[in-house]
């Protein structure tokens, strides 16, 4: 036996020393040769090479697969071959090296090294742990072979792509059937203010999954932390809701703070029927006839609709008037002003306080009515431009006439 | 037109030919039409002419340059909004006693902007937009920086313009 | 004697005009079909004049630097009394102004009142037609908007296209390499004193030239005359012509206050010069022909930059129709087919080159 595997050694080395320089100095990738035309989930293409990092970076097939790629026997065990990598091989495979600081430091010194710490602490990583193979991995998200780093647009975890990505299992009814959540998260993200900022204006300041959720983390966030996560983005609101009775109600209740009126996923731009006592509102989920705070949303509901009618009152005589050329520059931009007072009164309203919010609608309606005035005035003076016109057209045309009278006249005398 | 088929002097407006009492009535009624005509109309031409020569009371007219507040309106640390033209504007006086003015006006979603004397720097309350004191957005969802106004103290008035160009 | 005898009799005895001005008394404007056309000049004079008196207004209250042209034109609208009425009446006079001085030409050029001995009226009136363009390009730019910055900058770049030369005349007129404050001190020099001053020299000339030789007669009503003199027919014309005269510019003035007063020239957002230009930029309505033909110039032609054979084209056309007169040669029989042809070409060409250019995007 020995002797026929001394031969095959023999043999081996043989081949290699017969092969040309030319081929051993190549940094043969002989994986390709074969799967390059390969079918299905065998088949990795040039181009897949081509656009991954990691091979951009000098690594090869074998940096996680293990064997030889300069060889014609490339997946020997001998050589190290692992093959195809189990589900849930795959994260300790990837923190190999992407949770070794002074490995990592050599290519980009500032990766995060946590990953795999962070990802342990998640619901994919803890339900991975007890044995669920079909929650996410590394490669779930970020792709297996063509792996573009996260700051490539066309990247699955670019964060105009990221929703789509979580969407892929999230959404899927059938996927998730053994688990006890929806399937409606990017639906309703979907038809959310954030994604329309996000994916529809390019705002990358927008939230996306993940920057509620964590990405390697990724967990929910739970009742009590809701509200800061929101207020990161949204501190004013957050800010107003603490001094709010609502705060303490809630946290004994045990809702989340901002979601139970405005909803997690799908977030639209609020209108002032979110507030009040008519359909549509979320104050009657609780509050009923009767009781004070039904009372405030009644009242603060009225106030935001009225200033919002004063606002617009404006806004429709001082296009008008500017339509017919009077100069209302100055009152549009006061205008401005109004609103921007209207829209603060909305989010100071979140401390459910009479007094705070009173505050700001009446400045709102101060200048409201001001421009109104301003915009009554261009209409007072366009009429009165139109008066002093019919006042001289009147004598043009007596000029006109006696001119005509006085020729017809003159040239009568013959 | 009419032909006046003529060689002769024609006669002067003054003469009178016709004596019978409807032709120089139907005269009187020109007369009057023409000179009142000419009366008003030259006066509803030069009524607005000499309106128009009276300067009015606002002198000034704007421009590029806004008188934004008094030495002594600020203290060390605050700030004052003011109008510039057709957006708002945000003075600044540091907790040195320099004075700095920008635009007041979000680059994020165009919501206006404030001055925290907490954080010495101005602030977006919309989205928790941050930027510095020389107008660069440092933090949050801002992705451009404020317009950076010039200020000049002279004597009482602190007047902000926009940079000249060279 | 009247009041007035008696003041017109003690001014000439001083001035000693009577003797100068009889002659005017003789004056006669010939009567015929096309008789109406001979207003035209004439109310054309009356808009310039006009135009100097609410541009005098004007300059009462207009301050000529970027920072504050904007503002002083938009305290003129707002804040002066009646300040918008002058302001719109100066620019939509201004248009009316250049409409009446192109119709005007043109009744000249088909009723042929350009032949000898009025060549030269036509060579002043001609100039100052284009002093009339220039006064309206200047003029656009004052206020400083946003859309006068742009239109000032492509057609000045247009002008850069004239060979050898162009460059110079570029920096000429914006005072620099690009459209600054610079341009606009410029343009307002040239707007109030340069072209006024030359306008009022030609002007001067033409109306002489007009008393002198009088009104010219068009050929085929000449003929109808000298076969039938008794149909000729003549008006005085003091004072008839001159009262009638008097209508039609007391109708121009009603015009243009409905205009001012009904449809006010806006004033448009402050010009920003390092903001990009705003898309579909087009020049004022008079301009828009050249600035179409330009567009739809292919990019070259033969060897020859299109643009450049645009300019050169517009340039010899310009020089060509100031010394039309002079094409009527006795020895070319052709002649006067050859230019009554021009003109309708012109006119023709113009007219839809300038519809297209207000209808294309």
């Amino acid at each position: 036996m020995s002797d026929l595997r001394s031969l095959r050694l023999s043999f081996l080395a043989l081949a290699l020393l017969a092969l040309p320089l030319s081929l051993r100095a190549q940094q043969q990738n002989t994986c390709l040769d074969c799967h390059g035309s390969a079918d299905g989930n065998l088949k990795i293409t040039s181009e897949q090479i081509a656009q991954d990092i990691h091979f951009q970076k000098g690594l090869t097939c074998a940096s996680c697969h293990g064997g030889d790629p300069t060889s014609m026997e490339a997946m020997d065990p001998k050589k190290g071959f692992k093959g195809h990598i189990s589900h849930n091989k795959v994260p300790e495979l990837c923190a190999s090296c992407h949770a070794n600081g002074s490995y990592m430091r050599g290519f980009n010194p500032s990766l995060r090294t946590d990953q795999l710490a962070q990802y342990k602490t998640s619901v994919h990583g803890k339900k991975l742990a007890a044995g669920d193979t079909h929650v996410a991995v590394c490669i779930d998200c970020h792709g297996v072979h063509g792996i573009r780093p996260a700051s490539d647009t066309r990247s699955p975890v670019y964060p105009t792509n990221v929703a789509k990505t979580c969407s892929r299992c999230h959404a899927d009814r059938e996927y998730m059937k053994a688990y006890d959540i929806k399937t409606d998260q990017f639906a309703g993200y979907s038809a959310s203010v954030h994604y329309d900022a996000l994916a529809v204006r390019g705002d990358l300041s927008a939230p996306t999954c993940t920057t509620c959720h964590g990405n390697h983390g990724a967990a929910p966030p739970g009742v009590a932390s809701v509200e800061n996560v929101c207020s990161t983005c949204h501190v004013l609101q957050a800010q107003l809701f603490d001094t709010s009775k609502h705060k303490a109600a809630f946290q004994s209740a045990g809702f989340p703070g901002c979601v139970t009126c405005h909803s997690n996923h799908r977030i639209s731009k609020p209108s002032d029927t979110l507030l009040g006592t008519g359909p549509g509102a979320v104050c009657v989920n609780c509050h009923v006839q009767g009781d004070a705070g039904f009372a405030l949303a009644a009242s603060v509901h009225k106030e935001l609709v009225a200033t919002q009618a004063a606002i617009a009152r404006s806004d429709e005589i001082l296009t008008r008037a500017e339509r017919d050329g009077m100069e209302v520059s100055q009152a549009q931009l006061e205008l401005i002003d109004a609103r921007d007072r209207l829209t603060k009164a909305r989010v100071t309203q979140h401390s459910s306080q009479a007094a705070k919010i009173n505050e700001d609608i009446k400045v709102a309606r101060t200048v409201s009515d001001k421009t109104y005035e301003a915009g009554v005035q261009a209409m007072k003076e366009r009429n009165y431009r139109r008066l002093g016109l019919g006042i001289s057209l009147i004598t043009i045309a007596a000029m006109v006439l006696g001119l005509r009278l006085f020729i017809t006249d003159l040239e009568r005398k013959k | 037109m009419q032909a006046s088929n003529d060689r002769n002097p024609s006669p002067t407006i003054d003469s009178d030919e016709g004596g019978a009492p409807d032709k120089s009535a139907r005269r009187g009624f020109i007369k009057v039409l023409l000179g009142g005509g000419l009366l008003a109309s030259a006066g509803s031409f030069f009524y607005p002419v000499l309106r128009y020569l009276v300067p009015p009371a606002a002198v000034d007219m704007g421009g590029d340059t806004v008188i934004a507040a008094k030495v002594g309106d600020l203290k060390p640390n605050s700030s004052k909004i003011f109008k510039f033209g057709s957006r708002p504007g945000l003075l600044v006086m540091r907790s040195d006693g320099a004075y700095v003015a920008m635009a007041a006006t979000c680059t994020h979603l165009s919501c206006t902007v404030q001055y925290r004397s907490d954080i010495r720097q101005v602030w977006c309350a919309c989205h928790n937009g941050i930027y510095d004191l020389a107008g660069r957005n440092v933090s949050g969802p801002p992705p451009r920086p404020l317009e950076v106004y010039d200020v000049h103290v002279s004597g009482e008035d602190i007047a902000v313009g926009r940079k000249r160009e060279a | 004697m009247s009041a007035f005898v008696v003041i017109r009799d003690w001014l000439d005895e001083r001035f000693g005009w009577a003797e100068l001005i009889a002659p005017l008394k003789h004056k006669t404007v010939p009567l015929h079909r096309l008789s109406y056309w001979y207003f035209l000049g004439g109310i054309t004079l009356f808009l310039f004049v006009l135009q100097v008196c609410t541009g005098i207004l004007l300059l009462l209250y207009y301050r000529a630097s970027a920072n504050e042209a904007y503002e002083s034109v938009q305290y003129i609208s707002t804040k002066v009394q009646f300040g918008w009425l002058i302001r719109s009446i100066h620019s939509w006079s201004a248009n009316l102004m250049i409409l009446t001085a192109f119709a005007h030409m043109f009744s000249v050029l088909f009723l042929r009142s350009y032949r000898k001995p009025r060549e030269l009226t036509w060579v002043t009136g001609a100039v100052l037609l284009f002093l009339s363009m220039g006064f309206g390009f200047s003029g656009y730019l004052l206020p400083w908007n946003t859309l006068a910055f742009f239109a000032t900058k492509v057609g000045t770049d247009v002008a850069g296209q004239v060979p050898f030369i162009g460059h110079f005349i570029v920096v000429f007129l914006r005072g620099g390499e690009e459209v600054t404050g610079a341009t606009l001190t410029r343009f307002f020099g040239f707007h109030v004193a340069v072209l006024p001053g030359i306008t009022t020299l030609l002007l001067a000339i033409h109306v002489l030239l007009v008393q002198r030789f009088g009104i010219s007669v068009p050929p085929s009503v000449e003929k109808q005359w000298i076969a039938d003199p008794s149909a000729r027919s003549e008006m005085k014309f003091f004072p008839n012509f001159m009262l009638r005269e008097m209508m039609a510019w007391y109708i121009a003035l009603g015009v243009l206050g409905v205009l001012a007063a009904m449809s006010p020239w806006g004033i448009g957002a402050k010009a920003e010069p390092f903001a990009s230009a705003p898309a579909g930029i087009k020049p004022e309505w008079y301009f828009l022909f050249m600035f179409q033909t330009l567009k739809l110039l292919p990019s070259k032609i033969w060897f020859i930059d299109g643009e450049l054979l645009g300019v050169l084209g517009f340039g010899l056309a310009g020089a060509l129709w100031v010394f039309l007169p002079f094409l009527e040669q006795p020895r070319w029989q052709w002649a006067r087919v050859f230019i009554i042809g021009l003109g309708v070409f012109a006119l023709a060409y113009m007219g839809s080159m300038t519809v297209y250019g207000f209808i294309a995007k």
